[in-house]
C-alpha cells in the first residue's frame, strides 16, 4: 500500500490516554484539554470508565481542532499510556500514521497477565496476534502496530519518575506515582511540537493552589516532552497555538445543565447518589452561594450586600422517592425546585411524578440516561428512556419532556424547564444522558440575553379572595390554567391530594368533576403545544429539498452534525431533523419535515428505535431506515458517516446497528 | 388575621364532610390539633399540614390550614421539602402506623438524622383501616384482630424505640381519648426546637377489636371487690418522670430511661413525653452554618427575576471559572 505523504496535519488531531481507574488518567485528560484550550484550540473529550473505584480500565478520547468539535471519532492518532492494558485494548485503534507512547519496561507483559481484560476481548486479541504471526506479549502487540506504520515512542517512565523524585527530594516513588500520566502527556505534546508553556498553564489551572505539585508534574512532563521530541522530530500531526481574543467556556454537560438551572432561579435541588447524575448536584452544592443582581455573599467581606445574596439548597436524600417528593414539597412553597437522577432512581420516582402532575406542581426532573434495564451498565451511555419519560407512572398524567442535544441546549433546556413547569403547572422531564454528562468541550459562551423568567399565572394573595370568594387552587372557571398560590400566603389556603380533587383540592369521586379535571390537566398540554416556539421544539439542518431526512434526538446531535458536514461537503442532499420537545410532540412540524422525504432515517442510541415509534404514532409516517446503537458507547461521527453513506447509496439494510467503541 | 386576635378551634374547621367511622380515634386527634393551633395562636395560613395515605391522611381536609395529602409513606419527605424551602412556615406531618412505619419506614429513620424543626404525628392503631383491617407494623405478634385470617405472624415495631434510635430530639406518646393531655403534648411537640415525634394511640373501632377504647380504659380490669376500673394508660408526669436532657452529659442516662419506659405495654401503658434533648443543632442551624442568609432568605423567599422577567442570578463568577480567555 502506498504510504500517505509526510505532509503535516495541523490542528486536527485525536488523542487517547488510558490507565486503571484511580491512577490519574482523568487529570491527564483534563490537563491535555485545558492545555489545548489555553492555546486557542477547540477540544471535545469523551470519558469511558467502568462501574469501579480502582483498577479497572478507563480512558479518554479527545479531539483538538482549530474549529469547534462536537463529537468523537473512532480513529486515534496518538495513544499515550504508562501501562500495558491500555495498549492491548486500544493499539488497533491507532491510525497507520499515528504513534504510541509507551513504557518499554513492560515489553514482556503477556496478554494473559492482565486479569481485567474480559475473556471475550482476550480471545479476540489472541486471534488478532496469531493472524499477525506474533506471540502474545506487549512487544508483539506493538510489533503488529509497527508493521502497519505506527510510530513507537518508548518513554522510560520509571527513570524519569526517579529523576523527578531526586529533584524534589521525594523519598518514595509511590508518592508521585500519578505523575506518570503527565509524563505520557508531556511526551504527547513533545511529539506534537506544541508550546510547552500551554501545558504549564493547564497544570496551574488544574492544581491551583498546589505549587509543588505543579512544579513536579511540569518538570517530569518537560523531560518526557524533550525525549519524545528528539526521538520523533517529524511526527505527522502537529498542534499550534491560535491567537484569539474571544473567551471560550470549557465545561461538561452536567455543568452546562446546572448553569441553565441556576440562571432560571432554581433554589432547591434534591438527589440520591447515582451515576451519571450526581455530578450535577455536587457541582451545585460546591457553588451553593450565589451572586444575585450584583450582590454576593462570599465577595463581601464586611457583609455589605449580604442581605441580597442568594443561595441554592442541595439536599442529599435517603432515596429517590424522598428526592422527588422533597423537591415537590419545596416547589409548593414557590421555590424553583428540581431533582436529578438516572434510570434506576427515576424508576422509583413514578408515583411522585403522578402526584405532582395531578396536583399541578411545577417540578423539574433532570434525567441523565444510562444503559439499562435494571442496573444495566451504570457508567455507559444509552438513550433508552424516551418512552419511559413519556409514560412514567400509572394512570394518565400530563408532563412536558425536553431532550437536550448539546451543551448549549443543556443550558437552555435547564432554564426553559422551569418556565414550562410553572407556566403549564406540571412536571417537566429534562432528558440528558451519560454522553453529554461526562463529555467536555470548549464552546463559545452562549448568548442568553433573550431568556426571560416566566412564572406563569400566580395568585399572589392580593387577588381579592375572601370568605365569600375563596381561592380555588384548581379553579375551573377560566381555561385550563388556574392561578397558582404558594404555601404560607395569606388568603390563598388550598389543599392538595393525590386523590382526584375538586376545585379547592379536596377529594372527590364525582364523575362530572373527574372529567372536568382530567380535561383541564390535558388541555394544558395542548396549550403548551401551541405556545412553545418552533425553535425550541425542533431544528432542521441541511437542504430544504432533501430527499433523505434523518430524524434524531438528544446527544447524537454532535456526531450527526460532524458526519453531515463531511457528507454535505461531498454534495449529499441530506436533511436532519433534531427533535427537542418530545412531549407535547410537535406533530405538524415533524410531519411537514418528513412528508416529502423518500428516505427517512431514524438515528438513536437504543435497541427499539423509540423515537421512530413516537413519530409513527403521531404522524403515521414510518422510517425507511434505522441506525441504532446500544453497546453503551456513544456514536462516533465516523461510524455514523459510514452508516448514513451506506443508506444513501442503497447499500444498507433497513436496520443498521453500530458497534464501535471500546 | 392579626396575632392579637383570639383564635378558636372552629377557626380551623372546613365544610368538608368527614367520612371516618363513628367512634374513630382520629376524631380526637383532629380536634386536639385544632385546639392546639388555636391555643398557640397560629394563624391558619402560616401552618402547613402534610399527610400520607389512609384514614389518618384525610385529617388535612378537615383542617383549615394549608393541607397537603400526599402518597403512602411519603408524608415526611414532602413535609421536609416544604420546611427546608421555607423554614419560616410551621409544618406538621401526619401518618398512620402502616403509612409511617411500614411503607414509609426509611423516611422515619432519616428524619431523625436531620432534626428538622417540625412535629411528626403517627396515628397508631395497629391496622390498615382504609384497606379493611390488615395487620400494621405496631400490631403485636400473635394478635388476631377481626379481619385477619390468622394471628399476626410479624412482631411489632416499637415506634418510641425507633424514634430514639433514629435521633428524634423530642419523643412523646398520647392517647386520642385523653384530649386535654393530647393538646398539651401537641403544643409541646410543635414548640420543640427540632424534630419532634408523637405516637398517638388511637383505637380503630371497626377493625381493631383488641386494642379498643375499652381495653385502653381497662374496663376488663377492676379493683378487687369489683371497685373502680384500672385504666391501662397512665401519664408519665404523674409518676415524676423527667424526660429532659438538661445537660449533654445526661444523654445516655435519659435515653436509657426512655427506652426502658417504652418497653412497658399490656397492663400499664405510659403516655407523655419520653425524651427531650435540645442540645442537638437543628438541620436549619446546620445549613445556616454554611449559608449565613438561609433563615432570612430561604429558597422560597429569594427573588429570582427582575420586573420584566430578566434573570437576576449572576453567574459571572461561576462562568469565569469555566472560561478560557484568549491565548
Amino acid at each position: 500500500m502506498p504510504r500517505s505523504p509526510p505532509q503535516k496535519q495541523v490542528n486536527d488531531f485525536s488523542w487517547m490516554v488510558g490507565g486503571p481507574q484511580g491512577s490519574g488518567v482523568d487529570s491527564a485528560a483534563n490537563v491535555f484539554a485545558r492545555g489545548c484550550a489555553a492555546g486557542g484550540l477547540h477540544v471535545f473529550g469523551k470519558r469511558e470508565f467502568y462501574s469501579n473505584i480502582m483498577g479497572e480500565h478507563s480512558y479518554f478520547a479527545l479531539r483538538a481542532h482549530s474549529n469547534p468539535v462536537r463529537s468523537h471519532i473512532d480513529a486515534v492518532n496518538l495513544l499515550a499510556t504508562f501501562e500495558a492494558e491500555t495498549l492491548f485494548r486500544h493499539a488497533r485503534e491507532v491510525t497507520d500514521d499515528g504513534a504510541i507512547v509507551y513504557d518499554p519496561s513492560l515489553a514482556k507483559t503477556r496478554l494473559s497477565d492482565i486479569p481485567t481484560i474480559e475473556k471475550r476481548l482476550a480471545a479476540e486479541l489472541k486471534t488478532y496476534l496469531i493472524s499477525h504471526g506474533v506471540g502474545e506479549t506487549l512487544d508483539d502487540m506493538l510489533a503488529a502496530s509497527k508493521q502497519r506504520g505506527v510510530t513507537l515512542v518508548p518513554i522510560p517512565f520509571r527513570d524519569l519518575l526517579e529523576q523527578v523524585a531526586d529533584e524534589f527530594q521525594i523519598d518514595q516513588l509511590s508518592k508521585i506515582s500519578r505523575v506518570v500520566n503527565m509524563l505520557a502527556l508531556g511526551a504527547s505534546f513533545g511529539l506534537l511540537d506544541y508550546d510547552f508553556g500551554m501545558m504549564r498553564t493547564a497544570l496551574e489551572d488544574v492544581f491551583r493552589a498546589k505549587a509543588k505539585v505543579v512544579d513536579m508534574n511540569a518538570a517530569g512532563a518537560r523531560k518526557a516532552y524533550d525525549i519524545a521530541r528528539s526521538l520523533v522530530p517529524d511526527f505527522r500531526y502537529r498542534l499550534e497555538k491560535i491567537p484569539r481574543q474571544d473567551p471560550r467556556m470549557f465545561l461538561t454537560g452536567s455543568q452546562a445543565t446546572a448553569l441553565g438551572k441556576l440562571y432560571a432561579g432554581m433554589r432547591f435541588q434534591t438527589y440520591y447518589p447515582i451515576t451519571p447524575a450526581s455530578d450535577e448536584s455536587e457541582f451545585l452544592e460546591e457553588n451553593e452561594i450565589l451572586d444575585v443582581d450584583g450582590h454576593g455573599v462570599l465577595d463581601t467581606a464586611a457583609g455589605a450586600g449580604q442581605e441580597k445574596g442568594g443561595s441554592i439548597l442541595v439536599v442529599q436524600t435517603e432515596d429517590e422517592i424522598a428526592a422527588v417528593t422533597m423537591a415537590t414539597g419545596a416547589a409548593l412553597t414557590g421555590t424553583r425546585s428540581a431533582t436529578a437522577t438516572s434510570g434506576p432512581g427515576f424508576s422509583l420516582m413514578m408515583e411522585g411524578i403522578g402526584w405532582a402532575s395531578i396536583n399541578e406542581v411545577p417540578l423539574v426532573i433532570t434525567l441523565y440516561q444510562r444503559a439499562g434495564p435494571s442496573t444495566g451498565m451504570p457508567t455507559r451511555h444509552e438513550q433508552g428512556d424516551l418512552r419511559f419519560a413519556l409514560h412514567a407512572g400509572h394512570g394518565e398524567s400530563p408532563r412536558i419532556v425536553l431532550a437536550s442535544g448539546d451543551f448549549e441546549e443543556c443550558i437552555r433546556d435547564g432554564f426553559l424547564s422551569f418556565n414550562y413547569a410553572e407556566r403549564y403547572q406540571m412536571p417537566v422531564i429534562h432528558l440528558v444522558d451519560k454522553a453529554l454528562a461526562n463529555s467536555y468541550a470548549t464552546i463559545a459562551p452562549p448568548d442568553l440575553s433573550e431568556l426571560r423568567i416566566d412564572r406563569g399565572v400566580v395568585a399572589d394573595g392580593n387577588n381579592g379572595y375572601s370568605q365569600d370568594n375563596p381561592y380555588k387552587r384548581f379553579d375551573l372557571g377560566n381555561g385550563p390554567i388556574s392561578p397558582r398560590a404558594i404555601l404560607g400566603q395569606e388568603s390563598t389556603i388550598f389543599w392538595n391530594t393525590g386523590d382526584e380533587h375538586d376545585e379547592r383540592g379536596h377529594i372527590t369521586e364525582d364523575p362530572v368533576l373527574r372529567n372536568a379535571m382530567m380535561e383541564k390537566r390535558f388541555n394544558k398540554l395542548d396549550l403548551a403545544a401551541r405556545e412553545i416556539p418552533e425553535d425550541v421544539k425542533l431544528r432542521y439542518f441541511g437542504p430544504k429539498d432533501a430527499t433523505t431526512v434523518i430524524v434524531s434526538w438528544g446527544s447524537t446531535k454532535g456526531a450527526l452534525l460532524d458526519a453531515l458536514d463531511r457528507l454535505w461537503a461531498e454534495g449529499a442532499k441530506i436533511g436532519y431533523l433534531h427533535v427537542r420537545l418530545i412531549n407535547p410532540f410537535p406533530v405538524e412540524e415533524v410531519r411537514a419535515a418528513l412528508a416529502k422525504a423518500r428516505r427517512r432515517i431514524d438515528v438513536e442510541m437504543n435497541f427499539g428505535a423509540q423515537l421512530a415509534g413516537v413519530v409513527r404514532e403521531h404522524t403515521g409516517i414510518a422510517m425507511t431506515h434505522l441506525i441504532l446503537k446500544y453497546n453503551g458507547r456513544p456514536m462516533s461521527n465516523t461510524e455514523l458517516y459510514d452508516a448514513i453513506r451506506a443508506v444513501v447509496r442503497g447499500k444498507a439494510d433497513k436496520r443498521t446497528v453500530l458497534t464501535r467503541g471500546a | 388575621m392579626a396575632l392579637e386576635q383570639v383564635l378558636k378551634p372552629t377557626d380551623y374547621t372546613t365544610d368538608v364532610h368527614n367520612d371516618w367511622c363513628p367512634g374513630c380515634g382520629d376524631f380526637g386527634i383532629l380536634r386536639t390539633i385544632q385546639m392546639a393551633l388555636a391555643e398557640l395562636r397560629m394563624e391558619p395560613h402560616r401552618v402547613t399540614i402534610v399527610s400520607g395515605i389512609g384514614c389518618s391522611a384525610k385529617t388535612i381536609h378537615y383542617i383549615k390550614t394549608y393541607g397537603v395529602h400526599t402518597l403512602h409513606g411519603r408524608a415526611l419527605p414532602y413535609a421536609t421539602g416544604v420546611k427546608l424551602a421555607n423554614p419560616q412556615l410551621k409544618v406538621l406531618c401526619l401518618s398512620g402506623d402502616g403509612d409511617g412505619l411500614g411503607i414509609g419506614g426509611g423516611h422515619f429513620v432519616n428524619a431523625g438524622r436531620r432534626n428538622l424543626d417540625m412535629l411528626y404525628i403517627i396515628h397508631d392503631n395497629g391496622v390498615y383501616g382504609l384497606t379493611k383491617g390488615q395487620a400494621a407494623p405496631t400490631l403485636k405478634l400473635g394478635v388476631q384482630t377481626k379481619s385477619l385470617a390468622h394471628p399476626n405472624i410479624n412482631d411489632a415495631v416499637n415506634p418510641i424505640w425507633l424514634a430514639l434510635a433514629a435521633g428524634a430530639t423530642w419523643v412523646g406518646r398520647g392517647y386520642s381519648y385523653d384530649i386535654k393531655h393530647l393538646v398539651s403534648l401537641l403544643k409541646q411537640g410543635i414548640e420543640h426546637k427540632g424534630y419532634a415525634f408523637l405516637d398517638v394511640l388511637q383505637p380503630c373501632p371497626t377493625y381493631n377489636d383488641i386494642n379498643t377504647k375499652e381495653w385502653y380504659g381497662g374496663e376488663d380490669r377492676k379493683e378487687a371487690n369489683g371497685g373502680k376500673t384500672l385504666p391501662r394508660v397512665y401519664r408519665l408526669e404523674d409518676e415524676g418522670y423527667d424526660p429532659v436532657v438538661h445537660d449533654p452529659s445526661e444523654l445516655e442516662k435519659k435515653t436509657t430511661q426512655a427506652l426502658e419506659k417504652a418497653l412497658e405495654w399490656g397492663d400499664r401503658i405510659p403516655i407523655g413525653v419520653f425524651f427531650r434533648n435540645e442540645h442537638v443543632p437543628t438541620f436549619e442551624e446546620r445549613i445556616a452554618q454554611r449559608v449565613p442568609t438561609y433563615m432570612d432568605r430561604p429558597p422560597a423567599l429569594q427573588p429570582i427575576a427582575g420586573p420584566h422577567g430578566e434573570p437576576i442570578t449572576d453567574l459571572t463568577r461561576l462562568v469565569q471559572r469555566l472560561t478560557f480567555k484568549g491565548a
